[in-house]
């Protein structure tokens, strides 16, 4: 237990990468899942079309595939990505995007048709039915199982460590090297995600309480 | 000029395995059977011992890697080839068994010790580190070979030749290694990008995102190897020795392969099979000293 103690300092470098990738990942993911997610209601076949690809393509892949294909096999096409931090926030955010995406849809479809009919039956366009009818209603019912991907985001970032980014299983895997195996280093590693991901947990019971109070 | 370095390497090679492979059919024998006493060798060894035993029988098993290039590979036609392979001819040579008659068995790393122990083998040269823990559980004659750390890059980088060129460079390797951990404790200065596995290195090493890999230099042979493109750099920075796994309580048969090795080490056989196998890649080191350890 002690060696969590004497390497606090090391575990809490490991913690800002991972709550750094959790961010940055995360928020790219909310941007290209909205846009997916609203693309997939377009009145455009193709561009429906388009957006369940990407969803279907990336939520059905493994994460560490995705990352496998653009460290590694990117580059043979000729592009190259920096290593490390930001191709590892581009992975996890891409990958992440489809679960926004699937979860802000299932928001949208959860807003009853008739809201929708009546926007354009007043002139509004696709895109002003969807930002100021639809979303807003949708978010309501959205933000519960958006926290629960964010959740996963978290503990997805792992993956990141045997790709060039030194995170909290990283720096878990060092410090239990030069601790000859003790297992209590991973404990401490399991805890540092806790204080992420209990947190988040909590917040997303208070709020679907409040969701389901206010209807 | 690279091509004609490799051209000659590959000469050597060849000419080296053409002639091993002559020894065994006992032409001229130059290496491995000592020709001319084959008869009075079982008379050599005392009543009851390993070697008597095994020179009687005509025949040894020899646990190795089948999967570790220039150590331990085995080729298409099923035999295995490499510098922990032409050790082990050696030691049979010694007992009077031709190479022919070798029984080869594949010991990943973690059968090794089960295989000994079982008697499923004779000896086991594989690769094989010796240590403490191991020491416990088998006997080590050796070691033949102090393998380490070291660095592979490519063969077209002229700024790094050794560990000391490493400042500010970044180096791949495997995430959690004990290579990982020696290159955060004594080169400060390198920025240490790891990955999932040593093969994972590779690409980025091509690509200009890494300046170089650095893990044991057995397996960055392996990977030199296999590209032309790719050159293992300066003399290891850590020490594995490796040694000749037997019985944990054959003494006896352990001290005897130790006068084995010493002979080859001293006779000029030992850096002839390097030469042939793991040299064709790796610089020549001088033989270390065997470690005639008490239990």
């Amino acid at each position: 237990m002690g060696v969590i103690f004497d390497n606090a300092s090391t575990y809490v470098d490991g913690f800002v990468v991972t709550l750094r990738l959790t961010a940055y990942a995360g928020a790219l993911a909310l941007v290209l899942g909205v846009i997916v997610a609203g693309l997939r209601v377009a009145p455009l076949r193709s561009l429906r079309l388009f957006a369940a690809a990407w969803v279907e393509v990336l939520r059905n892949t493994p994460l560490t595939l995705v990352f496998f294909f653009m460290v590694l096999v990117a580059p043979q096409f000729g592009i190259l990505l920096p290593l490390g931090f930001w191709t590892a926030v581009l992975c996890l955010g891409l990958y992440t995007s489809a679960f926004v995406a699937e979860a802000v849809r299932s928001g949208i479809n959860g807003v009853g048709v008739g809201q929708a009919e009546a926007a354009r039956s007043i002139g509004l366009t696709f895109g002003q039915t969807l930002r100021e009818v639809v979303l807003p209603q949708a978010v309501r019912s959205t933000i519960p199982p958006l926290i629960n991907v964010l959740i996963a985001l978290t503990k997805n970032t792992s993956v990141a460590a045997g790709f060039a980014t030194v995170e909290l299983i990283g720096v878990g895997r060092r410090l239990s090297t030069a601790n000859a195996g003790d297992p209590w280093v991973l404990v401490g590693v399991a805890a540092f995600y806790l204080v992420i991901t209990i947190p988040a947990g909590l917040l997303a019971s208070a709020l679907e309480r409040r969701v389901a109070f206010a209807r | 000029m690279t091509t004609s370095r490799r051209l000659a390497v590959a000469l050597i090679a060849a000419t080296a395995l053409a002639l091993s492979g002559c020894g065994g059919d006992g032409e001229d024998t130059p290496p491995a059977t000592d020709g001319g006493d084959d008869g009075g060798e079982t008379a050599e060894f005392p009543e009851g011992s390993t070697m008597a035993r095994l020179a009687e029988a005509g025949t040894i098993t020899v646990g190795t890697k089948f999967d570790q290039p220039l150590f331990g590979l085995v080729g298409p036609d099923g035999v295995p080839e490499g510098f922990d392979v032409e050790i082990a001819k050696l030691i049979a040579g010694e007992l009077g068994i031709d190479e022919d008659d070798i029984e080869w068995v594949e010991t990943p790393s973690q059968n090794r010790e089960t295989a000994i122990e079982n008697g499923d083998v004779d000896i086991v040269v594989a690769t094989y580190t010796i240590n403490d823990e191991r020491k416990q559980r088998v006997g080590f004659a050796g070691p033949y070979y102090l393998a380490g750390q070291s660095i592979l890059t490519l063969a077209s980088n002229t700024d790094i030749q050794g560990p000391d060129d490493l400042s500010g460079k970044r180096v791949c390797t495997v995430s959690g290694s004990t290579p990982e951990g020696n290159l955060l404790a004594n080169f400060p200065d390198v920025d240490v990008v790891p990955f999932g596995t040593y093969s994972e290195c590779l690409e980025p090493l091509r690509n200009g995102q890494v300046d170089a890999v650095s893990t044991d230099n057995v397996i960055l042979a392996g990977f030199a190897a296999e590209s032309d493109d790719l050159e293992v750099r300066g003399d290891p920075f850590t020490e594995e020795p490796y040694g000749i796994g037997v019985a944990k309580d054959d003494v006896e048969f352990r001290m005897w392969i130790n006068d084995v090795l010493e002979e080859i080490f001293a006779d000029g056989r030992w850096t002839a099979a390097w030469e042939a196998t793991a040299g064709t890649v790796l610089p020549t080191p001088e033989p270390p000293s065997v470690d005639r350890y008490e239990d």
